[in-house]
């Protein structure tokens, strides 16, 4: 029978031949992942509770990315504890102070095509851009799943966004999925699934990928799938690990979508996403000459080593522009490696950047570089809701790393295409 | 407050979207949840965490809960002693955890039948909702059959303790 991707795999961890989307099953959980916020902080009071340990520590992964480094005693104390909590449950997979969680599991070989993966994150659909049906769950959730290795799932629906052409120079996946939040609205995949597919999907390397799923989470999708394919393989074995069997995992041509979407990646423009959502997004034309305080590459979305790249691009034989800051938090310890060896980090210093730790920062308002009334951010993130990243009264910009950076070189929202053009000449 | 087995409180009526950096902001994340939960919705309504007694019910649009998996959004709202939230819609996480906390997540599409300060009278068991104040009753979803036991234990965790112990009772009876 004819089955999206989502199904296969849900079908799969349910142990049954076939699902059809609406069902009710519970779902063997191939891997769990928290972080030092959402977990052991919050699940072991729950596990102390119930008298139970972790069903198998060998499929349980932590990341400290959201109170690190510690600027204060609480934040000191909700890492030592998670640290604690993982030695004292034997969790092998401890990833602290190694940057964000949904960038570093996948640079570990932790996530393979056809897993069903819960994460203790919002963004945890990141790990479809590996195949993988990752979801984000809260902690009492995830205690659930830690005391009995299953959870509960409605078989998703499967909205297909198909990309065609390729992207232009100064063009991301950022982009896209900009345009995306704009066209279907927050919300607007109403926690049913979303794959990602077509020629301009696979064309893009995995940290762009990771960058399209990353954003599910916006559409409101439950995950956002990427079929497996030579560029997944590649990845997982330059993180050490082997995909394992990927044959069928790929939506069959005749299951049945419950959306198909056609977008031109070829088309697209630069976007920015003005105050206070993702689905305000519009082509950089419409908010060309904003003036900008900050400008902020960090997070999950916008701060792996191609986006690096990206900004570096931009910004090469270029500074920040007076009475702007720039704040580059690298997504991993390995980024900050990897843009150091290959000179992208030079670049950015260069230019006058502020090089942050690797962590989840002032996304989301935990970190250093928040915001103060009246200010206004460019941000690679992923949200700017109102006051998430500082004072109730600071408006942010979310935009990709090509455009973060030209707004940091000019002081305003800029087409990246332009500075690019101007460095080509 | 409850009356004959119902609950009657007044209802708080918001938008669409509302987010889980509005009901939980990121910067008292790392707060006792009583001083996180201070700073519930202020955002949007500075005088909301102080003036929301128990047994209230907050009404929303679209996708109530958007953004963070952060579980104490929805904690929150019941610490402030809010008895249901009723949307149009609810972000996904949201909608879970809320039902794991016990804190019933009703999908209404009556909702713009509600005004701030009426006072509502809830059923959740009939899933009915009465608006004392204009004297409208609303058509609700009923919460789906797997979930409503999860509710009715008081959340997840209550769940899983009643499982926990029926297993041991039957692995100590054989």
């Amino acid at each position: 029978m004819a089955a999206t991707l989502a199904q296969k795999i849900i079908a799969r961890a349910a142990g049954r031949e076939h699902i059809d989307p609406g069902a009710i099953v519970t779902c063997r959980v191939d891997l769990a992942m928290m972080h030092d916020s959402g977990g052991p902080r919050r699940v072991k009071p729950i596990l102390d509770r119930l008298g139970v340990g972790v069903w198998d520590p060998a499929r349980v992964v932590v990341v400290t990315d959201h109170y690190v480094p510690a600027v204060d005693a609480e934040s000191a104390r909700i890492l030592a504890l998670t640290r604690d909590w993982v030695a004292d449950n034997a969790i092998a997979a401890f990833h602290d102070m190694q940057g964000i969680c949904h960038v570093v599991v996948p640079e570990h070989g932790h996530l393979k095509p056809g897993m069903l993966v819960v994460g203790g994150d919002s963004h945890s659909p990141t790990g479809g851009a590996f195949g993988a049906y990752m979801f984000g769950v809260g902690a009492t959730e995830m205690a659930g799943v830690l005391a009995t290795g299953e959870i509960w799932l409605k078989v998703p629906e499967t909205i297909r966004l198909e990309w065609t052409g390729t992207l232009g120079p100064g063009v991301s996946a950022k982009d896209m999925v900009l345009a995306l939040c704009a066209r279907l609205g927050m919300g607007g995949a109403d926690y049913q699934a979303v794959e990602y597919a077509g020629d301009g999907v696979a064309a893009l390397p995995m940290a762009e990928r990771m960058t399209l799923s990353n954003m599910a989470a916006e559409l409101g999708a439950q995950t956002g799938l990427i079929a497996p394919d030579d560029t997944t393989a590649r990845a997982i074995r330059d993180a050490g690990a082997e995909p394992g069997d990927m044959t069928d995992l790929r939506g069959d041509d005749d299951a049945a979508y419950n959306q198909v979407h056609t977008l031109d990646a070829g088309a697209l423009a630069p976007q920015v996403a003005a105050p206070h959502s993702p689905a305000n997004a519009a082509a950089v034309g419409e908010h060309a000459g904003t003036a900008i305080d900050q400008a902020y590459l960090g997070a999950c979305t916008g701060a792996k080593l191609d986006d690096l790249r990206m900004a570096a691009q931009v910004l090469k034989g270029r500074t920040v522009a007076p009475d702007t800051r720039l704040l580059v938090a690298p997504a991993s310890t390995r980024t900050t490696a990897a843009a150091a060896a290959d000179g992208t980090l030079a670049v950015l210093t260069a230019a006058g950047a502020h090089i942050m730790p690797s962590g989840c920062g002032a996304c989301a308002g935990y970190g250093a570089g928040v915001l103060a009334d009246g200010e206004v951010c460019i941000a690679s993130t992923a949200r700017n809701f109102r006051g998430r990243m500082g004072a109730t009264g600071s408006r942010v910009y979310l935009a990709s790393p090509f455009t973060v950076a030209a707004a940091a070189a000019t002081g305003r929202i800029t087409d990246p295409r332009d500075l690019l053009s101007e460095a080509a000449a | 407050m409850s009356e004959h087995g119902l609950t009657v409180g007044r209802a708080w009526v918001f938008g669409d979207d509302i987010d889980t950096d509005v009901l939980a902001p990121g910067l008292y994340m790392k707060s006792p949840l009583e001083e996180l939960a201070s700073h519930c919705l202020e955002t949007v309504d500075p005088q909301f965490a102080a003036n929301v007694r128990a047994g209230d019910v907050i009404f929303a649009g679209n996708n109530f809960g958007m953004g963070s998996s952060r579980e104490q959004a929805a904690e929150a709202l019941k610490h402030l002693g809010v008895t249901a939230v009723v949307a149009r819609s609810f972000a996904g996480i949201f909608y879970r955890n809320a039902i794991n906390l016990g804190l019933p997540a009703v999908t209404c599409a009556q909702t713009d039948l509600i005004h701030n300060g009426d006072q509502i009278v809830i059923d959740l068991d009939n899933g009915e909702i009465h608006n004392r104040t204009t004297g409208a009753t609303l058509a609700c979803e009923a919460i789906p059959v797997h979930l409503a036991a999860l509710i009715r234990d008081g959340g997840l965790v209550a769940h899983l303790e009643k499982r926990f112990a029926r297993q041991r009772a039957e692995g100590s009876a054989s």
